[in-house]
């Protein structure tokens, strides 16, 4: 065992070259799927049929393909076509639009739950699409999206693991020559399930920050998250609509009532 | 039914504006105009289209025929060579400025401050600079009788304090037209006087014209001019609030006041 030990210390400075691969990967790729999802999540609910339709089948097409089909395409496809990417841009390419995608339906029904007396209200104060958007609405349902998000988040780090496939030194690369070194299955795959653990836990906690300070600008939650909330492991029950409170008897008025 | 006299234009105008709802006509060719300066209390029955119209002139909803005008200029439809055409989003934008709204649920916008909800548009619609939205903020915050919450948030508020504030909200675009939509129906009783003491306020401090759709009959005999009582999208009876609140003509409008003020 003591030798496995000092086989995993000769090869830490790998680690950590490996490490910033599968970082960079899962940053890059979170990214641009931030990008596509917002992109994606408006234009599946705009009423223009141009923009909804395309946005409906791209959201279809790359939810409803394999993530390792899609690397491999762009790897290994795409440069008959013309198009030749470094592997690392593949990679953060494949989890951006795999992985933006599924977010496009998070985005999309958490902007559906801000209430519609939001864009109404801004509307009647006359402000710019863009400007509801981008003061209003979004940081309404950015509050609603970061549990979800966050659940994605981890399972994009995890996807990143895909990238060993297309030549790329990252964890899960690191893993395999752990074991080819060691020879010892049990002992390289617990180390690597447990680096893994430890960048999605740091993940995890930076996302339960996120969601707890955009919770905090909409005056729920409590002023300072507790360290529970913040460590805590699974992602927060889903929560109510940011809505302003209404009074008790506020009956809700439903859109197009007359 | 066009109350215009001639030379004036109206700061509102509907012609013939018919609203459905799938196979649902709300309103139905209706005519009416309010002059520069009038307050309008509509009435009637819920499901009467006063909502609805209050709504057609936010453009909260699109018109199925007919044509509103605000200021005489076109707001919905242009005649633009032989036919008519949507009147485009940016001219819209700059007939709704001076179009104002409150509405029974509030609607402020819970991830700002008092004060960020009121200076918002201000700044960045009418393009105040920030020391002059907060000034006006202020002032309107006094109006209002918070000036101490200026820094609070939105979601600490009270229903009144809350409503207090989206009426300080839309003053602050400085609109010619003024929407009342319900805006003491989800507030608690007791809460109902302060919100209506700071429109009795605005109705005698300010020249702008009022569109109030309430339940409040005292209150719209003080503050109106002019009382519609609506029926199916139609104007049923139209007259001074004195008349239409103690000798109403017509036997639909005397059946639902005394519904209303039993």
């Amino acid at each position: 065992m003591s030798d496995h030990v000092q086989t995993l210390l000769d090869r830490l400075p790998r680690l950590g070259e490996a490490v910033l691969v599968t970082l960079e990967l899962t940053l890059g790729g979170a990214v641009l799927a931030l990008v596509v999802a917002v992109v994606l999540g408006f234009g599946s609910r705009t009423r223009t049929l141009w923009v909804r339709g395309p946005s409906r089948v791209i959201v279809e097409f790359f939810r409803g393909t394999s993530l390792v089909v899609q690397l491999f395409w762009i790897y290994y496809v795409l440069p008959a076509f013309g198009y030749e990417l470094e592997a690392l841009a593949v990679g953060i390419v494949a989890l951006g639009l795999n992985y933006g995608a599924y977010a496009s339906e998070v985005v999309r029904g958490s902007i559906e739950s801000v209430p519609q007396g939001q864009w109404e209200a801004s509307v009647a104060l006359n402000l710019s699409w863009f400007h509801r958007v981008r003061r209003v609405i979004f940081p309404q349902a950015w509050a609603l999206m970061i549990p979800m998000l966050s659940n994605l988040l981890v399972q994009l780090l995890k996807g990143s693991a895909l990238a060993y496939y297309i030549t790329l030194h990252d964890l899960n690369f690191w893993t395999v020559q752990l074991r080819r070194s060691t020879s010892d299955t049990v002992f390289s795959y617990t180390v690597g399930l447990l680096v893994y653990f430890v960048i999605a836990y740091a993940l995890t906690w930076f996302m339960n920050w996120l969601e707890a300070r955009a919770k905090r600008r909409l005056g729920i939650g409590p002023q300072r998250p507790s360290l529970r909330e913040t460590l805590r492991l699974e992602p927060a029950p889903v929560p109510t609509a940011p809505t302003a409170p209404t009074a008790p008897a506020a009956g809700v008025r439903t859109g197009g009532a007359p | 039914m066009t109350t215009t006299a001639p030379g004036t234009v109206p700061a509102i105008e509907f012609r013939d504006v018919v609203k459905r709802f799938g196979d649902h006509t709300v309103l139905d060719g209706l005519s009416f105009s309010v002059p520069r300066g009038q307050r309008v209390t509509l009435i009637g029955p819920s499901g009467s289209g006063k909502t609805t119209i209050l709504r057609l002139l936010m453009t909260l909803e699109e018109l199925s025929d007919g044509l509103i005008l605000i200021d005489g200029d076109p707001y919905t439809y242009e005649y633009l060579g032989q036919k008519w055409a949507p009147v485009p989003e940016k001219r819209r934008r700059e007939v709704r400025k001076r179009v104002g709204m409150v509405f029974q649920q509030f609607n402020l916008f819970p991830n700002m401050t008092v004060l960020e909800n009121i200076i918002e548009a201000p700044m960045h619609v009418l393009g105040l600079s920030k020391h002059e939205a907060v000034q006006r903020a202020e002032q309107l915050l006094e109006k209002v009788g918070m000036p101490e919450k200026r820094d609070a948030r939105c979601t600490d508020l009270s229903g009144g304090q809350q409503q207090r504030v989206a009426i300080a909200r839309a003053l602050a675009m400085d609109p010619e037209i003024l929407l009342l939509d319900e805006v003491t129906s989800a507030l608690d009783p007791e809460i109902v006087a302060d919100v209506l003491a700071v429109l009795r306020d605005v109705a005698q401090t300010t020249d702008i014209t009022m569109l109030l759709v309430t339940h409040e009959m005292q209150f719209a005999r003080e503050v109106s001019d002019r009382v519609l009582m609506f029926d199916h999208g139609r104007i049923i009876e139209e007259a001074d609030p004195e008349t239409m609140f103690t000798a109403p003509s017509h036997p639909r409008t005397q059946e639902f006041l005394k519904a209303v003020l039993g």
